[in-house]
């Protein structure tokens, strides 16, 4: 508490003095950001007030369970998925040295760069009926149709399998960091205990990854519910489909956003039940010297075979699909590739790193002014932002295009009144409306990152700092971010291909004659010609691919951070 | 200073150019548009998109909507556009009158660009083409588990469903839905292309899919995709009764086009026959001026008796359709 008041002196507020409080600048900047990002979001609350029974009774009598048993089956069935890869995977990264373990570190990451829609797309193209795998059968035993069985790629199960070989890296770099930041002294109290590696594994090194792998089973089953691609081409009645379905079949956008709000509180719920289950325990990284745990050498067939368990993920989530997007790019290059190409790839690479930048620089005043206890008002207005991770991109752009064209006609109304002239649309559909909703999207994914990382530094440092006379500003810059260096790049790097692939908001909002990889890729992939398509999304692949490569890159040259804190 | 900002900010309203929202891809617009840049030297500003994001975008935008056009390849999108009073009213002319009434709205508000059709398409080993004499006989307990089509949420098939309402009647068309979907080989998936290459395949022997699909496999770069659409063959469904159901691309002038004049000139030039002539062409889709023939191979497919059903009564019904796709199951 008394940290608090020195706080709130220190920005410039009296302790006691409420109106000053609501007049501090950061108040009011932070409250506007938040209320501007949060705005689609409250909209599609709002849409609750307006009953629309008939159409509720329609959905109800028909469709209905089938979009909420699919939407619940999909998130939860890529959770469990997504853990039972992602944790394994970042214990024996941690944990062991093989042979090929230094490639791997980089290739585990790579399906992340891979658009689920895509991923979905080779593996029809290679496993459907029509498809290569299952003519050659056909043409090997002289099959025909029914004659044997194929697990059909287009169903549930199959959509489960195709987010959750993208999205395991999610579960896989939090739990990473978690293992690999916990002291090696850790494992020496346990063993001085009689404890074996199995019960350490159980009891000690799982119960404390806890929250990070949680965090980030949370952000991938938020992806699986907001996804609409994979869903749609697969022919799964979702909530996201039946949104839309909702809104431009049967033409009533109230019951669209109504079915929107309800999804979004599975979200609501799920992120409680996170929350929940952390609630009791808080760990915290102690700064002192303590090397990390050193890795356990494995050599001969136990080597190998781990390294080919560890290959499997990347060979399923990234080098099967990517090998088929490379031979239908061969295909169609010399129609796809020409001088407009390069300025796809720039508008991709240049919003996306914008996008990062800004969500990451938000995600730190949040987080920050969250741990600092400030401004308890804003910290709801946070966590509204934070479900736009969970609302299909369509939605969240078009609150955002209602929002947006709101204030562009104050503005003009206020422009046409003193200056007799109006300005036209300067908030929607420019780049500043793209940035905002991709803000409002990934604002989440940075949050999580950086909130966990903030978690783990004592809050004695902050008070150390303090006592030694640096201001919260110079403490957030000074002690925070080179403490939480991994996770902001880790969010830097999570928005950024999250935004480069983003497609929905893109294409709603973007301006004219503005056209990004992402949106290539759709419009030849909806057109239905894959072989067209696969040059741009091997293009996104690729861009994604930059960061990764550069994170574990900058992660890798200085793995105890914590050190540097004892000057 | 407003002025300077206005400059600075809407340069869009400055110059010679035109604004257009297309729902066609860019790649099936884009050299159509250079081509009346180069004639007549207006700019033509494009973002392209799914039909419906742009008619709520264009809502949004209200009266500071920079958008002149709207481009859109179903009419039903056209109907809702012009519903929310987000379309205007054009004069007639010589080039406009060319379009033949049933394709363009009676108070000039929207015009067909291109007709699609959408008949069924069949393994001819397996089908005798003779046992179906149109959509109904889809229904009959001998083409149980051989029949694909896409997924109810595709407006293809909303549009199809809203001209039997019109034709037919609710009643009638539920029971042929409900029976329909007892009839499919498979819960619907992917696109009219993935059926049409299902029944190459022969995980079914029926589908229902767009015309300009099969001559898009029928003109792949790619030989396997054109065996597969070579093992395909055409069925005009109902040519002794009630014709074949179409839909029609078109285009709209925006209610606050801030480029009206270049907006029609626009119109006028996407319904010149060297024009048409592209369209047909490149899309395989059927042009709206009969002087203009349609591409080699549509014409391979022989011709065919359409649909005569006001357009406009498609976009009205559309929900009426979609409720009847969800009571019969039809994913």
């Amino acid at each position: 508490m008394k940290t608090n008041s020195w706080f709130s002196q220190r920005l410039g507020q009296s302790p006691d003095g409420k109106a000053s409080r609501w007049l501090s600048p950061w108040f009011i900047g932070i409250a506007l950001c938040c209320l501007l990002l949060a705005a689609p979001v409250i909209l599609v609350f709002a849409s609750l007030v307006l009953p629309q029974t008939a159409i509720w009774q329609h959905l109800y009598d028909t469709v209905l369970s089938d979009y909420i048993f699919n939407s619940l089956a999909l998130a939860f069935g890529v959770g469990l998925c997504v853990i039972l890869i992602g944790t394994p995977l970042a214990w024996c990264m941690a944990r062991y040295e093989f042979v090929g373990r230094k490639p791997l570190q980089v290739l585990i990451l790579l399906p992340m760069a891979m658009p689920a829609y895509i991923i979905a797309y080779t593996y029809t193209g290679l496993l459907d009926f029509a498809g290569p795998i299952q003519s050659f059968l056909r043409q090997q035993f002289a099959w025909q149709y029914q004659d044997y069985y194929f697990p059909g790629i287009r169903s549930l199960p199959g959509a489960i399998l195709m987010l959750s070989l993208v999205l395991y890296p999610y579960v896989y770099m939090l739990a990473r960091t978690a293992f690999s930041e916990m002291p090696s002294s850790l494992e020496e109290v346990s063993k001085s205990l009689g404890a074996s590696s199995q019960r350490f594994l159980f009891k000690v090194v799982l119960p404390l990854a806890r929250p990070a792998i949680l965090m980030g089973t949370a952000l991938a089953m938020m992806e699986a519910f907001a996804d609409y691609g994979t869903v749609q081409y697969f022919g799964i009645s979702t909530f996201t489909t039946g949104i839309f379905r909702t809104w431009f079949g049967l033409g009533n956008g109230i019951a669209a956003a109504q079915l929107a709000a309800m999804l979004t509180s599975f979200v609501v719920l799920l992120l409680f039940l996170e929350h929940f289950s952390r609630r009791k325990v808080r760990y915290y990284f102690q700064g002192q010297k303590s090397a990390p745990m050193t890795r356990v050498k494995l050599t001969g067939w136990q080597a190998w075979s781990m390294a080919s368990l560890c290959f499997l993920p990347v060979l399923l989530g990234f080098i099967i699909p990517a090998l088929q997007l490379v031979s239908w790019a061969v295909d169609s290059f010399h129609r796809q590739f020409n001088g407009a190409f390069f300025t796809l790839i720039w508008n991709s690479f240049a919003l996306a790193a914008v996008a990062s930048i800004s969500a990451v620089t938000l995600a730190l005043l949040f987080s920050y002014a969250k741990r600092l206890n400030q401004f308890k008002m804003i910290h709801g207005l946070v966590n509204m932002v934070s479900l736009g991770y969970a609302i299909p991109g369509t939605v969240v752009a078009i609150g955002a295009l209602i929002t947006l064209s709101w204030l562009d006609f104050r503005v003009n109304e206020f422009t046409e009144y003193w200056f007799a002239s109006s300005v036209g649309l300067i908030f929607s559909g420019t780049l500043f409306a793209l940035i905002l909703v991709y803000c409002t999207r990934f604002l989440a994914v940075a949050l999580h990152n950086i909130d966990t990382g903030m978690a783990r530094i004592k809050p004695s440092m902050d008070e150390a700092a303090l006592s030694l006379g640096h201001s919260p500003m110079s403490i957030l810059k000074n002690v925070h971010i080179p403490l939480l260096k991994t996770s902001v790049l880790s969010a830097l790097l999570l928005v950024f291909v999250d935004v480069l692939k983003e497609l929905p908001a893109t294409l709603v909002l973007r301006p004219f004659n503005f056209n990004t990889l992402a949106v290539r890729t759709f419009e030849l992939a909806s057109d239905e010609r894959l072989i067209d398509a696969a040059l741009p999304a091997l293009a996104i692949v690729l861009v994604g691919i930059i960061p990764v490569i550069l994170l574990t890159k900058m992660t890798e040259s200085k793995p105890v951070e914590l050190a540097k804190m004892e000057k | 200073m407003s002025f300077l900002v206005a400059c600075l900010l809407s340069p869009v309203a400055m110059a010679e150019q035109v604004n257009l929202y297309s729902a066609r891809k860019e790649a099936l617009i884009k050299p159509l548009l250079d081509k009346f840049t180069q004639q007549t030297g207006i700019a033509v500003n494009l973002v392209t998109g799914k039909a419906d994001n742009l008619i709520t975008r264009l809502k949004a935008e209200g009266r500071y909507s920079p958008a002149d056009l709207l481009l859109t390849t179903d009419v039903g999108r056209l109907y809702r556009a012009k519903q929310q009073g987000l379309t205007q009213s054009i004069l007639s002319t010589d080039t406009i009158n060319q379009v033949p009434a049933d394709l363009r709205d009676p108070e000039n508000h929207w015009f067909g660009l291109s007709l699609r059709a959408r008949p069924l398409m069949v393994a001819p080993n397996r089908v005798d083409m003779a046992s179906i004499a149109g959509l109904e006989s889809l229904t009959d307990p001998q083409f149980k588990g051989r029949i694909c089509v896409r997924s109810s949420s595709n407006i293809y098939n909303q549009s199809m469903l809203a001209s039997l309402v019109i034709q037919l009647g609710e009643a009638v068309t539920q029971d042929w839905a409900t029976a329909l979907v007892k009839n499919f080989a498979r819960s619907p998936q992917g696109g009219d292309r993935d059926q049409i290459k299902a029944v190459a395949a022969g995980q079914c022997d029926i589908a229902i899919a767009n015309t300009y699909y099969l001559a898009g496999m029928l003109t792949s770069k790619d030989s396997a995709t054109v065996q597969q659409a070579q093992q395909v063959k055409v069925l005009w469904p109902n040519q002794a009764d009630r014709g074949t159901h179409v839909n029609i691309s078109g285009v709209a002038v925006t209610q606050h086009a801030p480029n009206k004049e270049a907006a029609v000139k626009l119109l006028e030039f996407l319904l010149t026959i060297e024009a048409q002539q592209w369209y047909a062409k490149t899309n395989h889709e059927y042009p709206v001026l009969s002087q203009v023939k349609s591409s080699d191979i549509l014409q391979s497919f022989g011709p065919f008796k359409a649909e005569q059903v006001q357009l406009s009564k498609l976009g009205e019904l559309n929900a009426t359709a979609v409720r009847i796709m969800d009571r019969a199951g039809w994913k």
